[in-house]
């Protein structure tokens, strides 16, 4: 569920009770239990729902497990990995994906930065745009995809209603174009984790002291130079955190899509998370699906860690 | 900033740029609620007239009797309370040992917030799939809501243990000095000063169990069992067969209950939820 989580990484406090030196034992023991008898009820449903589940996911790509009853189960190791690798459809869906990824994240932090900026530009309207910007945060994915659906329609849509203003008798089907469909459903992506984005960056902005900014105008750094200068390094480390986690969601991503178009027009938009959800459940293959959910995992956490640490390396210099 | 003087055209070149966003955030669901007040011939011609030329208000009275709406409104409902009842008592507890005991349980709680992230929910849900079918439970409604309380934990757990480290520790250690047990002195000292972050973690775990669609694809097959996002979802599919106007007003009431919660807690999702990550 990936609102359930939406919001960058927690940084470590500094602890609140420092350990007393003269704790005895017995002490310690009661403040155990206390603490399993606290911390028990939640740890049983996340270990029995998702940290076992997850850690079998992981095995079964190394199965030739289906999703019939009767499925055997069997050992087959990295089996699944050298079909993977053949499967001239997944390494397509795999670049859509990433095309996918890329675009939408940038767009995002770019689009997300200018509306953190005016945002924190001391503007009239502000109240009303921060409203507006928890739309896309709330909808339900579901509705946002048929409302999208809606907009980029080829006739009633009012896209191609204001194209038809210089043009008539335009009626693109934004969607269901070999061309257009990514983009337009990249679009929508952004419109969706804009939002986020810029309210994140915009606590960034809020944290940045009002003397740096006054002393590199008082040097008589402009506009331009006071924000590649001052700003932006200073928030170096929120950009850094919410492009990865942006990156995590939008390559993780399902539902937005799989409404919106379900991977067409011939698979022009078959992210590989639709392409393992198929796999997994109208082709019953589940192992082949776990196979990709694998390969998924290591390509981003290669990818992040590619990006991290480019991130501290610039930061260094 | 603030101090920082900016030049007139500037200023307005900001301004613009601040309706362009303005339009591109608001006009969709504009939009939307505009088409669920269309009349049919209306929707289907290539009227570019944003309003609705006769207010046609039967939309949303269809997309209510037909469709199964009602029932699934009922069962999303369900699920999402019961989610957000079970979610809030179970982590109460456990974040206030989180932000009190410190250290280890802390790091690790955190780790498995960030690392879940990088996993694809693929990967949890074939193996939650079978589980649940060996116990029946797969296409139940009791069985989603067993998968929306494990995947909501987490964040609040996160969201919750920030609350309880801004009450200050002295007040618990009064109440220690007065002989009271840890149980009474959370009872009566520390959930009280919780209620409104337990609030704002409740309405943000209800809003996430309402949008879920994931979850619900899979494991729901039987339509008498379907949530809002899963019925909805089908009449996408059955497009040509579904006039818009019906849909378009399903969709908006569909998306009332988050964006009003969305709209309560915004002081929250601006300042209190993020600022912790932030900080640093």
């Amino acid at each position: 569920m990936t609102t359930v989580t939406q919001t960058p990484p927690p940084v470590p406090l500094p602890a609140a009770t420092p350990p007393s030196p003269r704790r005895t034992s017995r002490r310690v023991v009661a403040r155990r239990k206390e603490v399993a008898a606290l911390v028990i009820p939640s740890l049983i449903p996340i270990l029995v729902f998702s940290v076992a589940p997850l850690l079998n996911g992981v095995y079964l790509a190394f199965t030739d497990a289906t999703l019939s009853r009767n499925s055997s189960n069997a050992f087959t190791g990295f089996g699944q990995f050298s079909k993977l690798l053949g499967d001239t459809l997944f390494l397509q869906s795999f670049k859509i994906g990433m095309i996918w990824a890329v675009s939408v994240t940038l767009l995002q932090l770019v689009a997300g930065l200018g509306l953190a900026l005016l945002l924190n530009a001391n503007l009239r309207l502000q109240g009303v745009t921060r409203l507006l910007a928890l739309i896309p945060w709330a909808m339900p994915p579901v509705v946002v995809a048929i409302m999208w659906k809606m907009l980029y329609n080829p006739n009633s849509g009012p896209v191609n209603g204001v194209v038809r203003l210089f043009d008539p008798g335009f009626a693109l089907d934004w969607l269901g174009s070999f061309g257009t469909a990514l983009p337009a459903a990249i679009v929508v992506g952004v419109w969706v984790g804009m939002p986020q984005t810029s309210i994140t960056l915009l606590a960034g902005l809020q944290q940045i002291p009002d003397e740096l900014v006054e002393a590199a105008e008082m040097d008589g750094a402009g506009t331009w130079s006071r924000f590649v200068h001052v700003t932006l390094p200073a928030l170096r480390p929120v950009i850094t955190s919410i492009t990865s986690l942006n990156f995590i969601w939008n390559f993780n991503s399902f539902g937005l899509v799989y409404v919106l178009t379900e991977g067409g027009p011939g698979g022009q938009t078959m992210l590989p998370m639709l392409f393992a959800y198929n796999e997994a459940f109208k082709y019953r293959d589940i192992a082949y699906a776990a196979a990709m959910g694998n390969v998924m995992v290591l390509v981003v956490v290669v990818l992040l860690m590619f990006y991290l640490w480019t991130q501290v390396r610039g930061e260094r210099d | 900033m603030a101090i920082v003087r900016t030049r007139p055209v500037a200023r307005g070149a900001q301004y613009v740029a601040l309706a362009g966003y303005m339009v591109f955030l608001g006009f969709p669901l504009f939009y939307l609620l505009m088409a669920s007040l269309k009349s049919t011939q209306q929707l289907a011609s290539l009227d570019v007239w944003i309003f609705p030329r006769t207010l046609t208000w039967s939309n949303f009275s269809e997309a209510l009797a037909s469709q199964g709406i009602v029932r699934a409104t009922a069962n999303t409902a369900v699920v999402s309370l019961i989610t957000t009842l079970v979610v809030t008592v179970v982590a109460l507890p456990a974040s206030y040992a989180m932000a009190r005991f410190r250290g280890r349980l802390r790091m690790i709680g955190t780790g498995y917030i960030l690392v879940s992230q990088v996993f694809p929910v693929i990967l949890i849900i074939i193996p939650l799939f079978l589980i649940l079918r060996t116990i029946n439970l797969n296409d139940s409604l009791i069985g989603l809501t067993l998968v929306y309380v494990t995947f909501c934990l987490p964040f609040a757990l996160w969201m919750l243990q920030g609350f309880v480290a801004a009450v200050p520790v002295s007040l618990e250690e009064a109440a220690a000095m007065d002989g009271a047990s840890r149980f009474t002195m959370l009872r009566t000292v520390v959930f009280p000063l919780l209620v409104p972050g337990v609030v704002a973690t409740a309405m943000f775990t209800f809003v996430s169990a309402w949008n879920e669609f994931f979850f619900a694809l899979v494991l729901l097959q039987s339509p008498e069992n379907f949530t809002l996002s899963r019925s909805l979802a089908l009449f996408v599919g059955a497009e040509g067969q579904v006039r818009l106007g019906p849909l378009a007003a399903g969709a908006v009431l569909a998306s009332i209950p988050s964006l009003v919660f969305f709209a309560i807690l915004q002081r929250r999702l601006t300042g209190g939820l993020l600022s912790g990550a932030v900080k640093g």
